[in-house]
């Protein structure tokens, strides 16, 4: 097992304030860094990092660790770090079904976690905890704002489809959410599914007049790949997990014009995204994901609630996180009483700046949106 | 449903199934001849996706990508098979599933490191993208017809090598007894070589054929070869044959399954069960579809056990 344990060197100390407050808090994040799912936790960590960076803070030690994508590797590294590393606050996670393995056992043991991206509905609602935030979003929020954006542009007979397995019937249940059309199709596919030639085979014959579609990572490149050379040309639309900076490079021509929802995006107008972006790309030498910015704010928010309590005094800390004091790259951020986002979602389209493929935000999808559990969680 | 939306799902199954019997040939090959599991065939798949983006992307040539795909990993066997493979053919299965498990570990994390996390870019050739007209309106994508063309070819050839060839005829000796046809003078360690080579090969031009539609990343190949041992099981273990027929049955099963399944629970249920239920059933089919040739005979269909 791999194992990277960073400690940060000491930048410059600013100003006595935060000596003041200094005590060093010991962070344990679990992501996924090796196998075909790599490159979003590589991201969720390189943004994590580099807003630690930034911040010249030298008093929070980070302890990095693989979870290989395997829920019950994800879990035994939970009880390591907090046995003995003895962290103080666990955060990582992108998929949702480790998150489930993890999540409910360290907040029971009276640690934090933020979430740098995994969101199920099941610790939005009945299962929420106080030491429980989600920094990038409710897992159905990019999916409902698909639905309002294809009902307000005027969709009448959508055909939808996602793969599988939990999260990809809350995708489209929360695409139905706010969609209110007929629906032309609704498929499910198998979860690692590489060819998409029957599913498109039975678009092309619904007579659909788009296409909402749910496929992370690579069933997403091959989905769109195999799409753009069937000849069929209805529109598509989908959540930014398929439209990542990452995967648009390896989808190629084929992604350009297509819509997608996101909570971020690298032309969000405000100076610390701004920043973000800028300090992102000479640092790594690559334009940054959604992951990335999710991890970027994640780091911050925990900043700004150390700033201001110390990690000992759960109840001050839990305080100084709800306020939401921090700089996200989001422009505005606040959080819901079930400690998910109050956000704007965008819509983006696909397009080419000089060689790289990337996102341009067209229009907003929804304003202010929280997520469909804040009524179910009683904290 | 029109005619031509089952022929589209037709011809779609029939590109599943000869795509598969790229990567399957190759598995019974080596397993009819050295007695070995190869877990890691999937990997040389990988590698031959990865080398013909690579070489494409560096050369701007799709067609050289192709050549490199076939190099690479027709290398990455020979390689494979004298540092590691020739070491297991005495050893019992077990054995060979946990060495060549670790190879495929191997090669994940070799390729994660020589050409990062993220998918590479790989693009169908401009000469067979988009879609043609075939008879009775149907729209179908150019590359996928030239797959098809191009499995055909290769199961032609193969056949021909096995069954008309010097080489072929060593191959079918070293399959029924080994010992003899090394007593009668055959290198049998080059030859062993050259079967785990050409068998990579096959799996290497898949990975480039196929990766262009797919996505080029780790772990690419590990479902593939899942299904490919489907195949083999079904087919007939050893029988170049039996793979073909096993490729083309798993591929429209699967295609038709997936597609049919829907429509059928549709006709007594709502269309929200009926999806449920029917793309539940669609992914266990092909695993039924081998318990049922098992319990009929149960040496696959062309297998020497029946």
């Amino acid at each position: 097992m791999k194992m990277i344990k960073s400690t940060l060197a000491a930048v410059a100390m600013l100003a006595a304030t935060t000596a003041a407050y200094a005590e060093p808090v010991k962070v344990g994040m679990i992501t996924t860094l090796s196998g075909g799912g790599a490159s979003l936790g590589i991201d969720a960590r390189d943004g994590f990092m580099l807003a630690i960076k930034n911040s010249g803070n030298s008093d929070v030690e980070v302890v990095i660790e693989d979870d290989q994508q395997k829920p019950d590797v994800a879990v035994q590294l939970a009880d390591k770090m907090i046995q003995s590393d003895k962290v103080d606050i666990l955060t990582g996670i992108i998929w949702s079904n480790l998150a489930m393995a993890v999540v409910p056992a360290a907040v029971a043991q009276g640690k934090f976690y933020l979430s740098v991206n995994a969101a199920p509905s099941q610790l939005a609602g009945p299962g929420c905890d106080a030491h429980y935030f989600s920094i990038s979003y409710q897992n159905d929020n990019l999916h409902e704002a698909a639905g309002a954006y294809a009902k307000e542009a005027g969709y009448k007979n959508m055909f939808i489809l996602a793969p599988n397995y939990p999260a990809g019937k809350d995708s489209l249940s929360g695409f139905k959410r706010f969609y209110d059309g007929e629906l032309a199709g609704e498929i499910y596919t198998q979860l690692g599914q590489t060819d998409y030639a029957a599913e498109i085979a039975q678009i092309r014959a619904s007579g659909a007049d788009g296409v909402f579609f749910f496929l992370p990572g690579g069933m997403g490149i091959a989905f769109m790949k195999q799409y753009a050379q069937s000849g069929v040309d209805t529109p598509l639309i989908g959540p930014a997990f398929s439209f990542d900076q990452n995967i648009l490079q390896a989808v190629g021509d084929a992604a350009l014009g297509v819509k997608n929802t996101a909570n971020w995006s690298k032309d969000i107008d405000n100076e610390a995204n701004k920043a973000f972006v800028e300090s992102y790309q000479a640092e790594y030498g690559r334009l940054p994901s959604v992951y990335s910015s999710y991890g970027y704010d994640t780091a911050n928010l925990m900043l700004s609630a150390l700033d201001k309590a110390s990690v000992s005094d759960a109840d001050a800390f839990q305080k100084a996180l709800e306020e939401a004091d921090f700089d996200s790259v989001r422009g505005k951020f606040s959080f819901a009483s079930n400690h998910h986002p109050i956000q704007d979602i965008y819509v983006r389209e696909v397009v080419k700046e000089g060689d790289i493929l990337t996102n341009k935000i067209v229009a907003t999808a929804m304003t202010d949106r929280d997520n469909a559990y804040v009524g179910d969680c009683k904290m | 449903m029109s005619a031509a939306l089952l022929i589209e799902q037709a011809l779609n199954g029939l590109q599943f199934g000869v795509m598969l019997f790229l990567m399957a040939a190759g598995l019974t090959l080596i397993f009819g001849v050295m007695g070995l599991i190869n877990l890691a065939h999937g990997s040389l798949y990988m590698v031959g996706a990865f080398a013909c983006a690579a070489v494409a992307t560096a050369t701007g040539s799709f067609w050289l990508g192709l050549v490199a795909s076939l190099v690479a990993a027709a290398l990455a066997g020979a390689i494979m098979e004298i540092v590691v493979i020739r070491r297991l053919y005495r050893r019992d299965h077990l054995d060979q599933v946990l060495a060549t498990f670790a190879l495929i570990l191997m090669f994940s994390e070799g390729t994660r490191w020589l050409f990062g996390s993220f998918p590479l870019y790989l693009d169908v050739p401009e000469i067979l993208s988009g879609a043609v007209a075939l008879p009775g309106g149907v729209q179908y994508p150019l590359y996928r017809l030239a797959i098809i063309v191009a499995g055909i070819g290769v199961a032609i050839l193969l056949f021909l090598l096995i069954g008309r060839t010097r080489l072929g005829i060593q191959i079918r000796a070293g399959e029924a007894d080994r010992e003899m046809i090394a007593a009668l003078g055959v290198d049998i360690k080059l030859l062993y070589t050259a079967v785990f080579a050409l068998g990579a090969a096959l799996a290497g031009f898949a990975g480039g054929l196929v990766g262009t539609i797919q996505s080029v990343q780790v772990g690419m190949g590990e479902p593939v070869l899942i299904l490919a041992f489907v195949v083999i099981v079904i087919g007939g273990i050893g029988s170049i044959k039996g793979a073909f027929i096993g490729a083309l049955l798993v591929g429209i099963t699967d295609t038709l399954g997936r597609f049919l399944l829907p429509v059928f629970f549709g006709a007594f249920m709502n269309a929200s069960d009926a999806t449920a239920v029917g793309s539940a059933l669609a992914s266990m089919l092909i695993y039924i579809l081998m318990a049922l040739v098992l319990v009929v005979r149960p040496g696959g269909l062309y297998g020497a056990g029946t």
